[in-house]
């Protein structure tokens, strides 16, 4: 057996689905008999099987890589609980096992996976994909790419047809529930955590929590999620500012961002004070340090 | 509309393995025996081409719940480990952190997924972001481990252990030359505490060691610990590890603590070093010379004075070492 094949089967071994009492599965994802795979590959000693030796690793891997995902989206194990949430990580990491070096680019896939998912989710399933993308965009502008931010000196004659790009850490979220409100409430509630003297005043505070979110009502929310001075912000935005942004950073000009914020018809943008209102907007968007130079 | 801040995600990879539950902890047979005799010239050499000749004493690993401490209080501390791949980003808080930390302090690089030792190629996207950092950090040397991790683009964030063999040692051996020149830094392998053992081994891990550290011409990161681990775990005698490793090749040494179980001991890096791991650190150093030594502490990490001053017990065996060489 060469280098490439053992490490092949290993793999497949160790990254096989533990059983629900976190035991090594009887067989591995390609269907194998799990315990003359491992016994191929494994030498037993004294104290343990072959079996149970890769058993430390494949139980090191689960709880590794399922630790990283609820550390990455605490807003979703709330809105789901802890329980639906092992269940949807799990499946999640068997079909999309990291494919970086990284843990950081755990969770790039899962809202995507969680949309196209949606029994892992019901019955707040809009809620949770909407989470679950708020919490991708808060790792992203965490320690995402910045370019040099243009400033308002920058932008004095842009011109109609400058390009302007946004900065990489910036994304820009058009939300069915205020899940920024929610994720706020759930550091705020992990900071409390950490200092109560007893859990059950916790866990009565986590539940209260959860029933909070899962009552919740849909409200349209447009939000940019960034970074200012290595802190990351959620800024809400009106409808019409985002329909900018989000042309601007769709590569239209200045001009073209504006018409087509003018002529979407949820924005509540008034035509004859549309110069003061875009003013502002740029104003605000410079100084936050949203812009930088494309390329 | 208010602008409002939410906490930051936890930095990663994190390296030491957890634990499935908890048995027992923390005790270690007594080595015991008498130390070998060596030549006094192996405690002129502690520093070598490994490790950019630099004669770096005692160090400790750079993690969050210190940050606070360290620019608060501004420590006394020799040098700083950082894990590579939580800087290897593109902006934010940690890269800013650790500016204010390079305005103060030598800091030397060690990565957990570099996978020297796994079939597939290396990743060039990898190898980009750690020579970024490397310009960054001007790191005297860095090191990574001994093993494997990745299959087919597919990672497993661990530290698996290496099958025995010699196309394996050939093929680590040529992964670690073309890290080495790419990011134009010397390179240590550190050997990893291990849990199993495959059929297809040819040799012992230390002979393996030996074999792609010589084959690569590289450094070694001696984590005794590990040794130590490994050696409850497959029946050897550390000190039998100690004594073959190549003395002059080793550029830094690592020592940690550990949890022992019923059947098998995990290396955890969340207790003091046992007294059994700084026997065989005094054995190593007897060997090496004063060398470069870290303490790793990655899980239930203590005040950052608790940690630096576990670090610091290595200092009597690296002043014996020293008025030894200096007679």
């Amino acid at each position: 057996m060469n280098l490439a094949e053992l490490q092949s089967r290993m793999a497949s071994a160790i990254m096989s689905p533990l059983t629900g009492s976190d035991s090594l599965a009887s067989r591995t994802v390609g269907g194998t008999k799990m315990r003359a795979e491992v016994n191929e590959l494994i030498k037993p000693n004294a104290q343990l099987t072959s079996f149970e030796r890769l058993e430390i690793y494949s139980r090191s891997y689960w709880f590794r890589i399922l630790d990283g995902l609820y550390d990455d989206f605490p807003g979703l194990v709330a809105v789901v609980g802890q329980r639906a949430f092992h269940r949807l990580a799990r499946a999640y990491l068997t079909e999309c096992p990291s494919q970086s070096y990284t843990m950081r680019n755990l969770g790039s896939r899962l809202p995507a996976w969680l949309e196209a998912h949606a029994g892992f989710a019901k019955p707040v399933l809009d809620l949770a994909v909407d989470m679950a993308r708020l919490e991708w965009a808060h790792i992203e502008a965490f320690d995402g790419p910045a370019r040099r931010p243009l400033g308002p000196e920058d932008l004095l004659e842009p011109g109609p047809n400058l390009k302007l790009a946004l900065q990489p850490h910036l994304t820009l979220l058009a939300l069915r529930y205020p899940v920024d409100d929610f994720r706020i409430a759930v550091a705020d509630f992990s900071s409390e955590d950490h200092a109560a003297a007893s859990n059950a005043v916790g866990s009565y505070k986590r539940r209260t929590l959860a029933r909070r979110f899962r009552r919740a009502r849909p409200e349209p929310v447009h939000l940019a999620v960034h970074r200012k001075e290595n802190e990351v912000y959620y800024r809400r935005l009106d409808r019409g500012e985002f329909v900018a942004l989000e042309g601007l950073r769709g590569g239209k000009s200045i001009s073209e961002a504006i018409e087509r914020a003018l002529s979407d018809g949820a924005s509540s943008i008034v035509y004859e004070e549309l110069g003061a209102t875009v003013e502002k907007w740029f104003a605000s968007w410079s100084e936050l340090g949203w812009f930088c130079v494309a390329g | 509309m208010p602008v409002r801040a939410v906490a930051p995600p936890t930095p990663k990879p994190r390296k030491s393995p957890k634990p499935a539950s908890t048995i027992s902890r923390n005790s270690g047979t007594s080595l015991g025996g008498s130390l070998p005799d060596f030549a006094l010239s192996n405690f002129l050499m502690p520093a070598n081409r490994f490790n950019g000749h630099c004669d770096y004493g005692i160090g400790i690993g750079l993690r969050v719940p210190h940050y606070r401490h360290i620019f608060e209080h501004k420590p006394v501390v020799d040098w700083f480990e950082i894990i590579s791949e939580n800087f290897m980003v593109d902006g934010g808080r940690a890269l800013a952190t650790l500016d204010r930390i390079l305005d103060q302090y030598r800091v030397v690089q060690h990565g957990v997924s570099m996978y020297f030792g796994s079939a597939e190629p290396l990743n060039r996207e990898h190898l980009r972001r750690l020579k970024t950092l490397v310009k960054r950090t001007k790191t005297p040397w860095l090191s990574d481990h001994l093993c494997w991790g990745s299959v087919d683009g597919r990672y497993t964030h661990d530290l698996l252990p290496m099958p025995y063999t010699f196309e394996a040692a050939e093929l680590t051996a040529r992964k670690i030359r073309e890290a080495r020149d790419f990011l134009e830094v010397p390179i240590a392998v550190e050997n990893v505490s291990s849990y199993a053992e495959f059929h297809v081994s040819e040799m012992t891990e230390w002979e393996f060691l030996n074999e792609v550290v010589g084959r690569a011409d590289c450094g070694i990161l001696l984590d005794v610990n590990n040794i130590y681990v490994s050696s409850q775990n497959h029946d050897f005698d550390p000190r039998e590890y100690i004594d073959a490793v190549p003395a002059e090749r080793v550029a830094q040494i690592h020592i940690a603590g550990h949890s022992k179980f019923e059947r098998y001991i995990l290396d955890t890096h969340d207790h003091p070093v046992i007294d059994a791991v700084w026997q065989l650190y005094e054995r190593a150093i007897r060997r090496t010379g004063a060398t470069a030594t870290l303490l790793e502490w990655d899980d239930s990490i203590p005040s950052f004075d608790e940690v630096h001053a576990e670090a610091h017990k290595a200092e009597k065996f690296l002043d014996a070492a020293c008025s030894v060489g200096a007679r």
